[in-house]
């Protein structure tokens, strides 16, 4: 296949970025789309230029560090996948591609499509945890849960926090990444201490990192690629509800 | 009451809350009203309707809920303005292309401009006929009407009922009337079912009904608003 790649070229944080065309020739069907920018990649640095600076880890859709606007949607074309599980034969010979960085005040631009996810992180330090001291082992089945809720608890532990959400947002908000994290935790037993602390707290960060509000478009839930449902977001606003009415919190 | 001022003005989920609770308050002024707008259909020289407007006018739990409705209109607009500010500067550097309808549909992506025309239309409307029957600011009192009513006596109303006649026999006040309510429609598309999502009420065993009764906002109550200028249009040509 011989494509034509329209990619974001920053060089850093500071500096103005622009779209460049990069030619993208002799590439395999069977190819992922990073091996694909991986072969791009190989070409400029024989020509002594710049290689395209982006972030990827696992390659196999868990880890949530492959993050690329490919023709104006998050992880591409495809439902439910990451940007590492797309491959190229999802498009056609010929195809001009477009390729951008998550656009978000929160996320950054560090360098070409590498934005800095650390806002992520910093919402999760202000709630998104259980304390529990640790000791011995506890038997697995100590606590019961009842199979359904433990199933809808592990669909929001599925978020693997990459910020196709926030990217697919028209507000870039964060919603869908908080309620999937508040859900989680508010379903399960362990999740129970903290819990009205931890929406509140989250809530608070989110604002402090400059995320946009939740204007229920749906458009995270459908760019989701482990499909995390707008249900979460109507708990989270449940929790929120409820912790500013019942919590001790000023 | 510091905690409640904080969660409404300054988090996103209690401006959100502002905005859904203003918004399916004024949902359900919307099927009062059209209630009573139903009664200029009526073959009764607009006695039913002139004694509606009465009704409106007067009884006091009604002036009461509608100072209520005022809020509501500002808050609604005012929270939604700050919703939008803020949400337009969370990204301050768009895509070079973006392909959103896919994902999402162009009603909830565009409240924001529905809500203008809407606005725009609510201050047109009152300086119309709210306007004028309370005789704010306006030269002339209104016409006055005497009928008889159910009990054989006269009675005197103003004549609102003409007002309206008057004003749709206008091509161009039905045209921008009609469009008005396919931008309701539209606004009510989204916003029915977003501002129950946003108090959290979404479950798979009364999401139906939910929806069943979202159809009635935006499809059933915009129509029927639709039809009554035109009625009166085609009527009185």
């Amino acid at each position: 296949m011989n494509l034509t790649l329209k990619v974001w070229r920053q060089k850093d944080a500071s500096s103005a970025g622009k779209m460049v065309t990069y030619p993208a020739q002799n590439i395999s069907p069977d190819m992922s789309f990073l091996e694909m920018i991986d072969v791009v990649n190989e070409g400029l640095v024989k020509k002594g230029e710049e290689p395209i600076a982006f972030d990827h880890d696992c390659r196999e859709g868990i880890c949530g560090m492959c993050s690329m606007f490919i023709n104006g949607r998050p992880h591409g074309p495809k439902q439910g996948i990451t940007t590492c599980q797309l491959h190229m034969r999802s498009f056609k010979d010929g195809d001009t591609i477009s390729i951008e960085p998550w656009r978000a005040k929160a996320f950054p631009v560090v360098k070409d499509l590498v934005v800095d996810r650390s806002a992520f992180d910093r919402i999760i330090q202000a709630g998104g945890y259980v304390s529990v001291n640790t000791g011995v082992t506890i038997d697995a089945n100590a606590i019961p849960i009842a199979k359904d809720i433990a199933d809808e608890a592990f669909d929001a532990a599925t978020c693997i926090g990459c910020g196709a959400c926030v990217a697919a947002c028209k507000n870039a908000s964060a919603m869908l990444f908080l309620s999937a994290k508040v859900s989680q935790l508010a379903l399960l037993p362990q999740g129970q201490v903290e819990r009205d602390k931890r929406v509140e707290r989250m809530i608070d960060q989110m604002e402090d990192e400059g995320f946009g509000s939740c204007t229920n478009t749906g458009a995270c839930s459908a760019e989701c690629p482990k499909e995390i449902g707008q249900h979460h977001i109507a708990r989270l606003n449940r929790e929120f509800i409820t912790a500013k009415i019942s919590s001790s919190n000023k | 009451m510091s905690w409640f001022v904080k969660t409404i003005w300054s988090t996103s989920v209690g401006r959100k809350l502002v905005m859904a609770l203003t918004g399916l308050f004024l949902c359900t002024f919307l099927a009062v009203h059209l209630a009573g707008n139903l009664q200029l259909l009526k073959q009764d020289e607009g006695y039913a309707f002139n004694k509606y407007a009465v009704f409106m006018t007067s009884n006091p739990l009604i002036k009461t809920t509608s100072y209520l409705l005022y809020a509501s209109i500002i808050g609604h607009a005012v929270w939604g303005i700050v919703l939008t500010i803020k949400n337009k500067k969370a990204r301050p550097q768009g895509y070079a292309y973006q392909n959103e309808s896919v994902s999402s549909v162009w009603a909830s992506r565009n409240m924001g401009i529905l809500g203008t025309i809407l606005l725009v239309f609510i201050v047109a409307h009152m300086g119309d006929f709210w306007r004028e029957y309370h005789e704010y600011g306006t030269s002339t009192p209104m016409e006055t009407k005497t009928y008889i009513d159910e009990k054989g006596e006269t009675v005197v109303y103003k004549d609102l009922y003409h007002e309206v006649v008057e004003t749709y026999e206008n091509i161009w006040m039905v045209l921008f009337y009609v469009a008005s309510m396919v931008a309701v429609g539209f606004h009510l598309c989204h916003g029915f079912k977003s501002g129950f999502q946003t108090l959290g009420v979404n479950h798979p065993k009364y999401l139906p009904v939910i929806n069943s009764v979202a159809f009635i906002f935006w499809g059933i109550i915009p129509a029927g608003f639709a039809l009554i200028p035109l009625y009166i249009y085609f009527n009185h040509i």
